[in-house]
């Protein structure tokens, strides 16, 4: 179809601008407004020991929900993918469960199952293993919510790359460990790449349902997200501008993620 | 196992104080209003969303500039930034004090951009890889048989597209029926979205039995079930009209 110059310029002139005021204004805001006062007020609001400690926080949930989940998301894919059980449908619908739940829906119902009177929550707390507002119930909530990202980018590369090789690695007298990790794993690179960056994003960013399960204490279960919702509310200095700086912080490590996802997006092409 | 149980549970507590409990848990005015405007506010943001998304698709497919690469990286930021500092931005970029001099805090239209924001990537991401692989030739026969411009896009692309732009339609209105970081900040007790309300019912509940979750238990059965109806009825609706 080919477009008349003047639809062109136009269609591109509106697509630019809505996507200018959408995307680029805010981010641009943000990092104007946290070094208004100098890069020394803005590191000082970034280095308090509160600040420093949902840093940690943070940190932590990552560190913990992305390996699980890309894990719990390669072995998924490949019972999806390759096995054929009956099974295998249910557990397909019930990975995106957390996609289309609401973060705070799956804060609330891990209440009712880890909580003190949750289902299981007593037994827990007898054993000296509290979960809800502590950070092991934060850490579960994020492991809940970004546990579809990478079975989701691993399935279709999976499927894509077929069985030629396992088959022909198994002849050959590869053992089922040997081909996973010789012939399996490194053809599904690429798709476990981009899996643990959409994790990892979503793992930094999570506030909803977080924000159910956390005490909200800050220095103990306050993660950055909660850190910046926490400043918003404070007046006066330490309030708002510390908000934006925290928000920076976190703008900063979403944009390293960022130029990940863009650096393996145009090899993903090339797997599939 | 992790997904599973936690969703049995909020089902149970929700039904397990009767029928009648569950009833009102929903039909109560609060939580009346918060659905009816959390459906509303939903379903112009998946509108306005897919109709923008697929023109952005298809400035990003079609259309040759300089820089476009640097634009097709852009569109998964609301992927990679956390919803709350999305929030913050928006609140001081068109909020009190808004350098632009456009305030609009605590209206519904600061709460839609927040969620156009948020479902920006689910609307061109759904759609831009079937328009890569759409064949050319049926367009240029079309417009060697007299079609004009307007109507090949009717007749001949947007039927192609279709299924594609239900489907992100549908996963951004999923999103913006449940989503809390973006908007907690713009829409504070001002306007009662549905997760507003179920958060603010677990925060009164907070240290009682399971029980006391009852109402908000309720309410978030209610907006599952209908987020769940409207995403299943919009893909079906997509393949169906595909075929």
């Amino acid at each position: 179809m080919v477009v008349r110059p003047a639809w062109k310029y136009s269609l591109r002139a509106v697509a630019l601008g809505y996507l200018a005021l959408l995307l680029l204004a805010p981010v641009v805001f943000i990092f104007i407004k946290t070094f208004e006062h100098g890069f020394s007020t803005a590191w000082d609001y970034v280095t308090t020991p509160a600040a420093i400690s949902a840093f940690w926080l943070s940190v932590l949930i990552a560190a913990i929900a992305v390996p699980l989940n890309t894990i719990f998301g390669v072995g998924t894919a490949m019972v999806l993918v390759r096995s054929k059980t009956r099974g295998r449908k249910i557990l397909d619908a019930l990975i995106d469960i957390p996609f289309v739940v609401s973060p705070v829906i799956i804060g609330l119902s891990l209440i009712l199952v880890y909580g003190l009177h949750g289902w299981f929550g007593s037994w827990f707390i007898d054993r000296g293993i509290p979960i809800i507002f502590n950070p092991l119930g934060m850490i579960l909530a994020t492991v809940f919510v970004s546990l579809p990202f990478c079975v989701r980018e691993v399935a279709p590369v999976l499927m894509e790359v077929g069985t030629e090789q396992e088959q022909a690695a198994a002849t050959l007298g590869a053992s089922s460990g040997q081909t996973f990790w010789r012939i399996t794993l490194p053809s599904i690179r690429n798709g476990v790449a981009y899996g643990v960056v959409l994790t990892t994003a979503r793992a930094l960013g999570e506030i909803g349902a977080v924000a159910v399960v956390s005490s909200n204490v800050l220095g103990s279960t306050v993660s950055l997200p909660l850190l910046v919702k926490y400043r918003t509310q404070v007046p006066g200095p330490g309030g708002v501008s510390a908000a934006y700086a925290t928000g920076t912080e976190l703008a900063v490590m979403s944009l390293i993620v960022l130029v990940a996802m863009t650096l393996l997006a145009p090899q993903r092409k090339d797997a599939r | 196992m992790i997904v599973l149980l936690p969703v049995a549970a909020l089902i149970s507590v929700a039904l397990g104080s009767g029928l009648h409990a569950f009833w009102t848990s929903f039909t109560n005015s609060t939580a009346l209003k918060a659905l009816e405007q959390t459906l509303a506010i939903s379903a112009i943001v998946a509108a306005i969303g897919s109709v923008m998304g697929t023109l952005v698709a298809w400035v990003l497919v079609r259309d040759q500039f300089p820089g476009k690469r640097i634009l097709n990286a852009v569109i998964d930021l609301p992927f990679a930034l956390p919803t709350i500092v999305a929030s913050l931005a928006l609140l001081g970029l068109y909020g009190t004090g808004s350098p632009v001099g456009i305030n609009i805090a605590l209206t519904k239209t600061i709460v839609a951009v927040a969620l156009l924001f948020v479902t920006l990537p689910f609307a061109v991401r759904s759609v831009q890889p079937v328009l890569l692989e759409l064949d050319q030739d049926v367009e240029q026969a079309a417009a060697s048989l007299g079609a004009s411009n307007l109507t090949t896009f009717r007749r001949i692309v947007l039927p192609a597209l279709r299924p594609a732009i239900l489907s992100g339609t549908a996963l951004s209105f999923a999103r913006c029926m449940g989503e809390y970081g973006s908007i907690v900040l713009l829409a504070a007790a001002k306007i009662q979205l549905a997760s507003l309300v179920i958060f603010a019912d677990v925060e009164s509940a907070t240290g009682s039995g399971n029980s006391a979750y009852q109402p908000a238990a309720g309410l978030s059965v209610a907006l599952l079930v209908i987020a769940l109806a409207v995403l299943f009825g919009l893909r079906r609706w997509g393949t169906d009209r595909g075929r």
